[in-house]
């Protein structure tokens, strides 16, 4: 497959495996963080870890818009669906099964009779609404910087048709702020809070629309070396080259290594829907992150008819997670999944007690579906699982 | 009509025409009254037509002849009934055939239920029906007795088949889930994920363009060809359908105990199915195959079979694509084509609804 086989390469990721080990230094660790999930998937679906010297580190990073949204946030969505018969609420297939309080799920509320439908894009929502003159369509609307300008024309389109019957409830969120978040997180503030992250594998999709340059505090304020990376293992290998070259020669720069797509500045057309349509939110909670300020946005006064929060009075409430799961920390880049009790005994791909297990995208998941052979304790309790299966036989 | 053709009515009263142009399914074709005498007589037997279904009891008579005996099962409730490649019908008579051929058996007879939904057009039934005829005498099988039924519109989705079928094992052949072994060599017949993507692509919400058919096929003389050339050698075999190659193999490795290990590069992928399968996001692996076989063999046996198998119309993509080894987690892992490791799972959750 032209422009997808090239960047699988098996011979060239041996060169670079190969430059790697050759270039990493033995006396130093690497700690490098992948923010997106999009590169935590591909990580662990080629098997990345596996070309790597070990002490290159790779720090899964909180960039999977389903795991991030806090609790709080979908029990909104639930209660608005449960509570508005006249309500369809449009959503991403991914965020269907993350259970929100009471490990209920909008596929739970669905089985009792609310109208949940599975959409692929705003357009399909929009579509929902013009189908359904007599109904209430709400576009559950999540997701970092890649998503929000579809949303942004969904209401733009929304508004020009007078599509009256059409509104989002808007969670779209800022890479950024994130990144910002991560780094100020005090060192040795307690178990389960220190992180140290030498560099960053940035975001591919996100920055296709923002451009390499809205990285550059990462650089100044922090002296962290970012490259910009594409989702193919030889952009995820190069990348991790590039890093620890800068870091080798004490350099904290902003590279751009998926130059087929990234360019400093971004996309103009979709920065300007979006500057259009939502404003920037004083504050938002993520889940592992807390409350973040600026990090978020929300639907701007000028389109306040679009907005689902305002139309139908829906109020945030904080509430807890899963007593056990991991997900804050695993977020964080504090944690690996595997440190989790209830990763892959109560927690799994199945039944998802965290929303990290619940995502392709999510940490949990990527180590359950590719990757758990690789630690010890779950082989141990697979052998158990394995011994009971054969004893019931 | 040839006299072949009328002896379905053989000592029946003269059926009445039925509008198969432009009439539908109600509740009275399932009533047990003349309207459903009349829909089985005119699209069923016709379609069917031979000796033991024209005995016309409420079962078959059959003499068999001495040896093992294998039976299986399957029912298909497929949306779209009609797909590049295929439909429900002529699905319904491969699956099955299918099944009885994994245990390395000549399939002999069929058995179809049909359950009908108010409102189906009849001309649509006529031409699954037939579909499923002509699979049948494709395949060399004979389907001997079947039912109808009609549910209230709303309560089906068109049409939902259910296929039973019996075979006859060759001799010498032990065929089983559960004797694969650390050294086997894994090899599947041809492309996979053929089917999955083909139907995904007429999907709503999800249409796209393409030239894919579905795989859909009868593969017992593809097994017939490898039981001739080396049928003790051959361990297990199963058809990858629904879950795809990764559910196989899973499965194959927990019912044996071991562990398998397969080989990116190996692994015979369309580049239609890859490319489909990177804009939707699944694995092809995941996806369904409805005329494909893995079949897992003693180590000597593998070329030789793989040679048996691309002498076939249906295993001319065949490939060794791994290795079953020893592993007491029975995980299915594979070699990325980046010369990294990774687990192949059972898929979580429902990759899309309803794919077979």
């Amino acid at each position: 497959m032209k422009y997808i086989d090239e960047f699988r390469d098996g011979e060239r990721a041996r060169g670079l495996a190969q430059a790697l080990r050759t270039e990493a230094r033995p006396d130093r660790k690497y700690r490098l963080m992948e923010f997106c999930g999009g590169h935590t998937h591909a990580v662990f679906r080629y098997g990345i870890p596996d070309l790597l010297p070990a002490n290159i580190e790779l720090i899964h990073g909180p960039g999977c818009p389903v795991c991030v949204l806090p609790i709080g946030r979908l029990d909104m969505a639930i209660r608005l669906v449960c509570d508005h018969p006249e309500v369809i609420l449009a959503s991403y297939g991914d965020m269907l099964r993350v259970p929100g309080s009471k490990r209920r799920s909008l596929l739970h509320a669905r089985a009792e009779g609310a109208d949940v439908r599975m959409v692929y894009s705003v357009s399909d929502a929009l579509e929902l609404a013009r189908a359904n003159p007599d109904r209430q369509v709400v576009f559950f609307g999540i997701g970092f910087e890649t998503t929000t300008p579809p949303t942004a024309l969904g209401i733009l389109e929304a508004q020009r048709g007078g599509l009256d019957n059409f509104s989002v409830f808007c969670n779209h969120v800022l890479t950024p702020a994130a990144m910002k978040a991560i780094l100020d997180v005090p060192p040795g503030a307690g178990q389960g809070e220190t992180l140290e992250v030498d560099g960053f594998i940035g975001p591919s999709h996100v920055s296709v629309i923002i451009g390499s340059d809205a990285y550059g505090f990462c650089a100044r304020q922090y002296h962290k070396p970012v490259v910009i990376a594409g989702f193919e293992p030889l952009d995820v290998l190069q990348s991790i080259l590039m890093l620890v070259r800068q870091l080798n020669e004490g350099r904290a720069d902003i590279e751009n290594q998926y130059t087929r797509a990234v360019t400093p500045t971004g996309n103009p057309r979709a920065q300007a829907a979006v500057s259009e349509v939502f404003e920037l939110r004083p504050s938002f909670e993520w889940r592992g992150l807390g409350a973040i300020p600026e990090s978020a946005l929300g639907i701007a006064e000028a389109y306040r008819h679009y907005d689902a929060e305002h139309r139908f009075n829906m109020t945030y409430q904080a509430a807890a997670g899963t007593r056990g799961c991991e997900c804050p920390a695993v977020l964080r880049g504090a944690k690996k999944p595997t440190d989790c009790k209830l990763f892959a005994t109560s927690c799994t791909p199945e039944s998802p007690l965290g929303s990290c297990m619940v995502s392709d995208e999510g940490a949990c998941a990527a180590y359950f579906t590719y990757g758990r052979f690789r630690q010890e304790a779950v082989q141990q309790q697979a052998r158990q699982r394995a011994t009971h299966k054969a004893g019931r036989r | 009509m040839n006299q072949a053709d009328n002896s379905f009515r053989a000592g029946r009263r003269q059926a009445r025409q039925l509008d198969l142009k432009h009439g539908r399914i109600e509740l009275t074709h399932g009533a047990g009254g003349r309207a459903m005498a009349d829909l089985i007589d005119l699209v069923f037997r016709r379609a069917f037509d031979n000796p033991l279904l024209n005995q016309a009891n409420d079962q078959a008579c059959f003499d068999l002849a001495a040896g093992r005996m294998v039976m299986s099962t399957d029912s298909f409730v497929i949306s779209p009934l009609f797909f590049p490649g295929g439909d429900i019908g002529s699905l319904a008579v491969h699956g099955t055939v299918n099944d009885l051929a994994m245990g390395g058996a000549q399939p002999l007879y069929l058995t179809a239920g049909f359950i009908l939904e108010e409102g189906l057009p009849l001309a649509d039934l006529a031409r699954i029906v037939d579909s499923m005829a002509a699979a049948a005498r494709e395949a060399g099988v004979l389907v001997i007795t079947g039912d109808t039924k009609v549910v209230e519109r709303g309560k089906g989705d068109g049409v939902f088949i259910n296929t039973a079928g019996i075979g006859r094992v060759a001799q010498g052949v032990d065929i089983s889930g559960d004797r694969a072994r650390a050294g086997n060599r894994i090899l599947v017949s041809g492309t996979l994920g053929d089917h999955g993507v083909a139907i995904m692509s007429l999907r709503k919400g999800l249409t796209f363009e393409t030239t894919l058919q579905s795989d859909c096929a009868s593969l017992h003389r593809l097994v017939e060809r490898m039981v001739n050339r080396a049928g003790s050698g051959i361990r297990v075999m199963r058809d990858p359908t629904r879950g795809g190659l990764a559910a196989t193999l899973n499965e194959i490795a927990d019912q044996s105990g071991v562990g398998i290990r397969l080989h990116e590069n190996a692994l015979p992928i369309r580049p239609e199915v890859r490319g489909a399968c990177e804009l939707l996001g699944l694995d092809p692996l995941n996806v369904a195959n409805e005329g494909k076989l893995v079949a897992i063999v003693d180590a000597d046996c593998a070329d030789a079979l793989l040679q048996a198998m691309r002498e076939d119309p249906h295993g001319a993509d065949a490939a060794i694509i791994g290795e079953v080894i020893d592993d007491p987690m029975r995980l299915v892992r594979m070699e990325t084509r980046i010369g990294g490791e990774r687990v192949i799972d059972w898929l979580h959750g429902e990759q899309l609804p309803r794919i077979c």
